[in-house]
């Protein structure tokens, strides 16, 4: 009984002790020490969680050698300077009324193609989006065409079927057909 | 220790040139007291690597900072934990373990393999030590000696990296190594055959089961891999088709498509070349992938391996490449095919359809990883070929891979029959019909996922049929409940049904990918008290409530975490934590950039998945990316499945499948029939 009270008196004075910091840091509003937490980040606006900004971030490259999207970047790595500054770009842009095309073409002219998460789909940049499926179209049409030649060379050298007739039931071929099905492969 | 370690590795550099040079030339010149040199060395050199990875081990729990990777690597307060797989967090390292593991399975191979598969021993002997001593004098010849002496020795070290510490990057990447080092065995095997010009189909048994461990190693590697960066790196993914992950999964690819037409050839004993060709395509990608993780040519987020050794991975790729097509070109007369393809409607056709697409599939994942500097030699621009292009090329290709996976098992051998096709396809269509309506009307209209969850309905008919079936036969024949039937399928079939498993677990994984499409985000600045709310796409609202931010010191880090509670509907179902971790030495000093921990609440539907972006002006004000991941479960899920579905196959036992033109099966090309009374 006492060993209960006394786990009760300790959970009890941890609680309090739990509390009192929890409630000395709210009331403080500040945490013991900032710098831990990483850079400071600015409240997030509405414009931040724009469906179409996020959609045109989506489509540029962070410039900081993450290989993310700037969307991505910038709530990925909470570190890096240049996606929080780009998606300021695509913010000032969007607010001088510029379409989500015209914003991504200033980014082309300002950074080059690199900018841009997906080559345009133009001259070369075809090969890229279209070569390994033509490849594997063209593959597939000369693989057809060299099966269908290794059937006829195999039908043509093949000796003449027995034209014997069939001494199964169709209760034995049943039959066959389940031992077949049981087989590997 | 340290001039114990490096003195060893100059020992394993000389016994594997010993061991390559005896192999070659014994197997050659048909001398058995060279060949038995050949085959000792693999054991001295095993010997020596272990000792060097006992040495460099032994100093990293010593914390012997005078060698420049202990200090580099570790710190004091390095949680031990995390000190075993120092290890391999680092270039040099990594490369030591390679080595040392692709000594330790070219000893298993001269030990374990069968007797009549001895003659290509002195070659195998010779191939995996000159692959491993080429690892070797990487480390003693190019800056990657993990013995080499720091200038000066620190009080401690600058830490590791706080990615790395991390469980799945303990596992991770020995398991990416352990898949990429085994393929080495196979080719070797495969080298051997065209050395030896015995190209029968005796290799193919020996590389068979060797081929699946490092498909199995490479699977689980990837899979961890695929998990690490979801639950570590934070941006709510898990493939971002990054050219360190393309690199592991070409190999991967490759693999799969062999061990799919590896059945041809031991069935009909055709596409002999196809099948050396793919082995030894495998092994020249695990190659050009390491050049392409160790050597920065492509911009990649594992930029911890970068270093100029990857031009030797260059060097040595270009010179494998031309040794293996000179002496493949030279046997191609003996690799004629033993019997002729009789339909186009048939499984050893449709299994050349699948090759085609893996292939297809793995070129394509090359041709995305490089074309950035393709198209700067080609037309002078760089350009970023990023997630968007990689999906737009490879989701249709992986869908029309997904159908396949369906329907090659129904198709039957040598030639399938109108009726044939009606009677194996009716069922897993209508289901995968079925599901595609079913997905309409509940006003899905995502095509890729619509796509893939039919496909994968299909798939999944066409495996639940084949066990079926099967357990059906069983039951008639002995009388067996449906669930001991099953298990005695798989236990007597186990490559068959191991397969049909694995199909399964693809299907799962597909599902899992598909669910992305439904991803659904947003980010919210909250105060103590102050909610967010998001809804997902299994229609649920869910409420995150911040309760506030606590700040504390670990082993070897200061944490800032902050506490959500987490609401459905209103419904209380529990807590979210997620934080801030600063990394510091042992005097307190910040070794490491801040980075995130993701608070992730897994569930079958959906995964909530926050991220703590930082606090504003050092309040507990604090910024916050809430995303909602649809059944990302089922790609873990999946995972473990394929695992399973892969470890059936390996374990050995079974049914004893005779190989085409195997000595252990004279004239014997399918299985033998017996038709037994019915009960």
């Amino acid at each position: 009984m006492s060993e209960q009270l006394s786990r009760r008196r300790f959970f009890a004075l941890a609680a309090a002790a739990a509390g009192a910091v929890i409630q000395d840091t709210v009331q403080a509003g500040r945490v013991y020490d900032p710098q831990r937490a990483g850079r400071a980040q600015a409240p997030i606006t509405s414009a931040d969680n724009d469906a179409r900004i996020q959609a045109i971030e989506k489509k540029l490259r962070c410039s900081c050698g993450c290989g993310l999207d700037i969307y991505t970047c910038r709530t990925t790595d909470f570190q890096c300077t240049y996606s929080p500054a780009l998606h300021q770009d695509v913010l000032r842009l969007a607010g001088q009324g510029k379409t989500a095309q015209q914003i991504l073409d200033e980014f082309v002219k300002q950074y080059g193609q690199v900018a841009l998460m997906s080559p345009p789909r133009e001259g070369f940049n075809l090969a890229g989006y279209f070569l390994p499926g033509v490849a594997i179209v063209v593959a597939a049409f000369f693989l057809l065409r060299t099966l269908r030649r290794w059937t006829r060379e195999a039908e043509g050298a093949a000796p003449a079927p027995a034209t014997l007739p069939p001494n199964a039931t169709p209760e034995e071929l049943e039959r066959l057909r389940r031992e077949l099905d049981r087989l590997p492969g | 220790m340290s001039l114990l370690g490096h003195l060893s590795l100059w020992l394993a550099f000389l016994v594997g040139l010993w061991g390559a040079i005896t192999g070659f030339v014994g197997g050659a010149q048909h001398r058995p007291d060279l060949q038995q040199s050949a085959r000792n060395a693999t054991f001295a050199l095993f010997g020596a690597l272990l000792v060097a990875v006992i040495s460099l081990e032994i100093a990293i729990f010593r914390h012997d900072f005078s060698l420049q990777y202990v200090a580099g690597r570790t710190s004091r307060n390095l949680p031990t934990f995390y000190l075993w797989s120092a290890l391999y967090s680092g270039q040099e390292g990594s490369l030591l373990f390679w080595a040392a593991v692709l000594s330790l399975f070219g000893a298993l191979t001269q030990l374990f393999t069968s007797r009549r598969h001895r003659a290509y021993l002195p070659y195998v002997a010779a191939i995996t030590s000159l692959v491993a001593t080429f690892f070797v004098s990487v480390m003693l010849f190019a800056p990657a000696n993990p013995f080499q002496r720091a200038a000066f020795t620190p009080l401690d070290g600058s830490g590791m990296n706080p990615q790395l510490q991390n469980p799945g990057m303990v596992f991770h990447p020995p398991m990416l190594y352990l898949g990429y080092i085994s393929i080495t065995i196979p080719f070797a095997f495969a080298m051997a055959a065209l050395l030896t010009k015995k190209l029968d189909a005796d290799w193919l048994v020996a590389v068979r089961k060797w081929t699946i461990v490092s498909w199995l190693f490479l699977s689980i590697g990837l899979l961890i891999g695929m998990w690490w960066a979801y639950v570590e790196l934070g941006w709510g993914g898990y493939w971002a088709w990054d050219p360190v992950e393309n690199a592991a999964l070409l190999p991967w690819l490759v693999m799969t498509a062999f061990l799919h037409s590896v059945m041809v050839q031991e069935k009909r004993g055709m596409l002999k070349k196809w099948n050396l060709a793919l082995v030894l395509g495998a092994w020249l990608l695990s190659i050009f992938g390491t050049f392409l993780t160790r050597s920065g040519v492509i911009a990649s987020v594992h930029s911890f391996t970068q270093s100029p050794v990857g031009y030797f991975f260059l060097a040595f790729l270009v010179v494998a490449a031309i040794a293996c097509a000179i002496v493949y070109i030279k046997r191609l007369p003996l690799l004629e095919a033993e019997s002729t393809l009789e339909s186009v409607v048939s499984r050893e056709a449709s299994f050349l359809f699948n090759n085609l697409l893996l292939i297809g599939l793995a070129f394509s994942v090359l041709w995305g990883t490089l074309y950035p500097i393709i198209s700067e030699w080609v037309q002078g621009v760089k350009v970023t070929y990023g997630p968007p292009t990689f999906n737009f090329v490879n989701i249709p290709l992986g869908l029309v891979l997904l159908l396949l996976t369906g329907i090659g098992p129904l198709i039957a051998w040598r030639r399938a029959s109108t009726t044939n096709l009606r009677r194996q396809f009716a069922v897993p269509v209508t289901v995968g019909v079925f599901m595609l309506l079913i997905l309409l009307v509940a006003g899905m209209r995502e095509l890729g996922a619509l796509l893939a969850f039919s496909i994968g309905a299909f798939v999944f008919g066409t495996v639940f049929q084949e066990f079926a079936r099967g357990a059906r036969a069983r039951h008639r024949q002995y009388g067996e409940s449906t669930g001991f039937a099953v298990l005695q399928l798989l236990s007597r079939n186990r490559r068959r049904y191991g397969g049909y498993i694995v199909h399964i677990a693809i299907v799962l994984l597909f599902v899992g990918f598909a669910g992305m499409a439904f991803k659904t985000e947003t980010e919210a600045t909250l105060r103590p008290g102050e909610s967010a709310e998001l809804r997902g796409s299994d229609g649920h609202l869910y409420t995150f409530t911040h309760l506030g931010i606590s700040q504390y010191n670990a082993l070897n880090r200061q944490v800032t975490a902050a506490l959500l509670d987490v609401r459905r509907d209103g419904k209380d179902i529990g807590r979210l934590r997620t934080e801030k971790r600063q990394h510091v030495d042992a005097l307190g000093n910040p070794t490491f950039e801040p980075s995130t921990e993701v608070g992730i609440m897994s569930g079958l539907r959906v995964d909530l998945y926050v991220v703590l972006a930082g606090l504003v002006n050092g309040t507990e004000q604090a910024v916050f990316r809430f995303t909602i991941n649809p059944l990302v479960w089922w790609v873990w899920f999946g995972g473990f499945v394929l695992v399973i579905g892969g470890l059936i196959v390996l374990w050995p036992g079974g049914v004893v499948v005779a190989v085409k033109g195997s000595k252990a099966s004279p004239a014997q090309a399918g299985y033998a029939v017996k038709l037994e009374a019915e009960r």
